[in-house]
């Protein structure tokens, strides 16, 4: 039976143009969607396998705003079992603050009788890319840490975990349990809310928590967009017709075998 | 020349078959820009002229680990290496792939300081200031790094690798490591090579023929598919492409897929997110083909095709046909 806390983040859900807040520490979030990253959502979905193959239990937490119990709520819809939410503003958290605060969850959990075997994270969000909560959350609990993960099979008091190596193929760990693994996307296909799934997630109480200690920051000075280039489209044609064009072009860039 | 702001800056390199890689090349161009000694630390064999190779590059010295700890990758000992062979460098970097910045994650770890990933820019060295790369490339972060030692990252593509002006003939510098088994608890116990058409193709190919949603569905690849044959060149899909199942997602371009540099991107059907946007944007030419001549693809790509993927690529290839015969 294995325990696994996973930890996922709220982060604005990016199509086109990014705007930024008027202090320019932030991304104008006003009109944007939010969600996860894509490495949280196989996270999430590794952390419900290993939960049923072992009938263990899958934990989801995250450090945010309330509003992140929407994200909160649709990882207990697919299938964690409890949910845990460390209520800060994230913004004035950097990753060695969040990975502190995940840390104090882990002891708390273990105090009341309550132990992690694993403990997942994305390999690293998509608003911040820091790489890093994982590998200082594992300094802190002193335990084994592998990024990048792909996929994993627990048996036993160890864990076989797989991720893509330099060279394109496949590197095998084989670590010892408690561990901390940071998730890529791509081993796994995250699965979708059911109906019951999301009635059964409306029933089930979020366990709130305040951090303790005082963030340093992220170091954060401002953000910057990049100048808009103009446009310097050359439209070569529309439909078929333009088969020809599209050809004297691979030729003069050479590309055509 | 500035008086040095930094005593030495300490460069990770990693290595394949040829040498020092084109991105940790990239980061000892890039870190000479901080107008210090550029110290190299090479774990394990290096490949032969790898020290020549480093000297080309303007490094001093080559610290060197080596030994049973690092016959298999465990990042925490590539870490104690790192630590052991920072000596009076007040930076330390790596060039910003998986394991650059997973071992960077480490070693910030190990001095108590903090890291800042995929830096493309320095604003200023004293004090420290350096923009790195954020929202999938999207937006830059403005990052003091005040701590005694600062660790970064060097993005892929930050700049073009180039030899310094000089080449020096560095000292090679064998270190001891006090490896603990701690260190080792996470190691590699086995690798196993990739398919022969996993994304190591699509990475190094001169012409990528990207797909995206508008491929309407697993069997809308034919054409796309022949106009890859017909050019030599690999697949590449959006990420809708993938998460709908229509093509593995070792052929994904992206921010969480592969980041591709080849002469010629065809973005057939793509919208062009910015997560998408952020693994293919370094093309050296694009072609974009949409029906939608708003779409970010079409107004950022050099040149475009308005319209169906479905009756223009078809109509491409047969053309490419015709020529050849
Ligand atoms: C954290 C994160 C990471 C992400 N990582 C990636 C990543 O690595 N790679 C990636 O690609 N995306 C990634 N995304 C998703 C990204 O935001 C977009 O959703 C995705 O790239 C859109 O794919 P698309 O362009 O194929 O589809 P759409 O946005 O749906 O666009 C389809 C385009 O095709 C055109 N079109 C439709 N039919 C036709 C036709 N018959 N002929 C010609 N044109 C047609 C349309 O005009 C439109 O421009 C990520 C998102 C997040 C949040």
């Amino acid at each position: 039976m294995s325990n696994v806390l996973v930890c996922i983040k709220r982060v604005p859900d990016l199509g086109g143009e990014i705007s930024l807040t008027a202090d320019a520490m932030a991304v104008d979030d006003s009109s944007l969607g939010h969600t996860v990253s894509p490495h949280e959502d196989c996270a999430v979905e590794l952390a419900i396998q290993v939960a049923k193959d072992t009938g263990g239990t899958a934990t989801v937490l995250t450090l945010g705003s309330s509003d992140a119990v929407e994200q909160l709520r649709n990882a207990l819809a697919l299938g964690c079992t409890a949910a845990v939410l460390v209520e800060a503003d994230a913004g004035a958290f950097g990753p060695a603050d969040v990975a502190a605060a995940i840390a104090d969850v882990v002891r708390a959990h273990e105090a009341a009788g309550t132990s992690y075997d694993l403990v997942l994270l994305g390999n690293d969000a998509s608003d911040t890319g820091d790489f890093q909560v994982g590998v200082r959350l594992s300094y802190l609990l002193d335990r084994p840490v592998v990024t990048g993960v792909s996929t994993l099979s627990v048996s036993g008091d160890r864990v076989d975990v797989r991720g893509s190596s330099p060279d394109g193929g496949t590197e095998i760990f084989d670590v010892a349990l408690p561990a901390v693994l940071t998730v890529s996307e791509g081993g796994v296909e995250p699965r979708y809310p059911s109906i019951p799934g999301r009635m059964k997630a409306k029933k089930i109480a979020v366990e709130e928590v305040v951090p303790t200690h005082e963030p340093a920051g992220p170091g954060r000075r401002r953000l910057k967009l990049p100048p808009l280039q103009p446009s310097q489209v050359e439209v070569l044609g529309e439909g078929p017709a333009a088969a020809g064009a599209v050809v004297d072009l691979l030729e003069k860039l050479g590309v055509v075998r | 020349m500035s008086p040095a702001t930094h005593a030495a800056v300490l460069v990770l390199v990693e290595t394949d078959g040829g040498g020092a890689t084109e991105v940790s090349r990239e980061t000892l161009t890039f870190v000479r820009g901080l107008d210090a000694d550029v110290h190299a630390l090479v774990v394990g064999d290096g490949p032969s002229g790898l020290v020549d190779q480093l000297g080309a590059y303007g490094v001093s010295v080559v610290h060197h680990a080596d030994g049973d700890a690092f016959t298999s990758y465990a990042a925490a000992a590539w870490a104690a290496a790192v630590v052991a062979a920072v000596g009076d460098a007040t930076v330390v970097t790596a060039a910003g792939t998986p394991r650059g910045n997973e071992v960077l994650a480490h070693v910030a770890c190990r001095l108590g300081v903090t890291m800042a990933a995929n830096v493309v820019e320095v604003d200023s060295t004293s004090p420290l200031v350096v923009s790195r790369q954020v929202l999938g490339g999207s937006a830059l972060e403005e990052i003091a790094l005040t701590d005694g030692v600062a660790v970064f990252s060097v993005a892929g593509h930050a700049c073009d690798p180039a030899e310094a002006e000089t080449s020096t003939t560095p000292v090679v510098h064998p270190i001891d490591v006090a490896v603990s088994d701690a260190d080792l608890r996470a190691r590699v116990v086995r690798t196993e090579p990739g398919e022969p058409d996993e994304s190591g193709g699509l990475k190094a190919a001169r012409v990528v023929v990207g797909a995206g949603r508008g491929a309407g569905g697993a069997d809308g690849f034919a054409d796309l598919l022949e106009l890859t044959e017909l050019l030599d060149a690999s697949l590449g899909v959006s990420r809708v492409v993938t998460s709908l199942g229509w093509r593995p997602h070792h052929e994904q371009v992206g921010q969480t897929g592969s980041r591709v540099s080849p002469d010629l991107y065809v973005a057939c059907g793509i919208s062009g997110a910015i997560q998408h946007w952020a693994g293919m944007s370094s093309s050296k030419t694009i072609l974009a083909i949409n029906t939608d001549p708003d779409a970010p693809m079409v107004t950022k790509a050099h040149y475009a095709v308005i319209g169906d993927l479905h009756e223009i690529v078809p109509a491409i290839n047969e053309e490419l046909r015709r020529r050849r015969s």
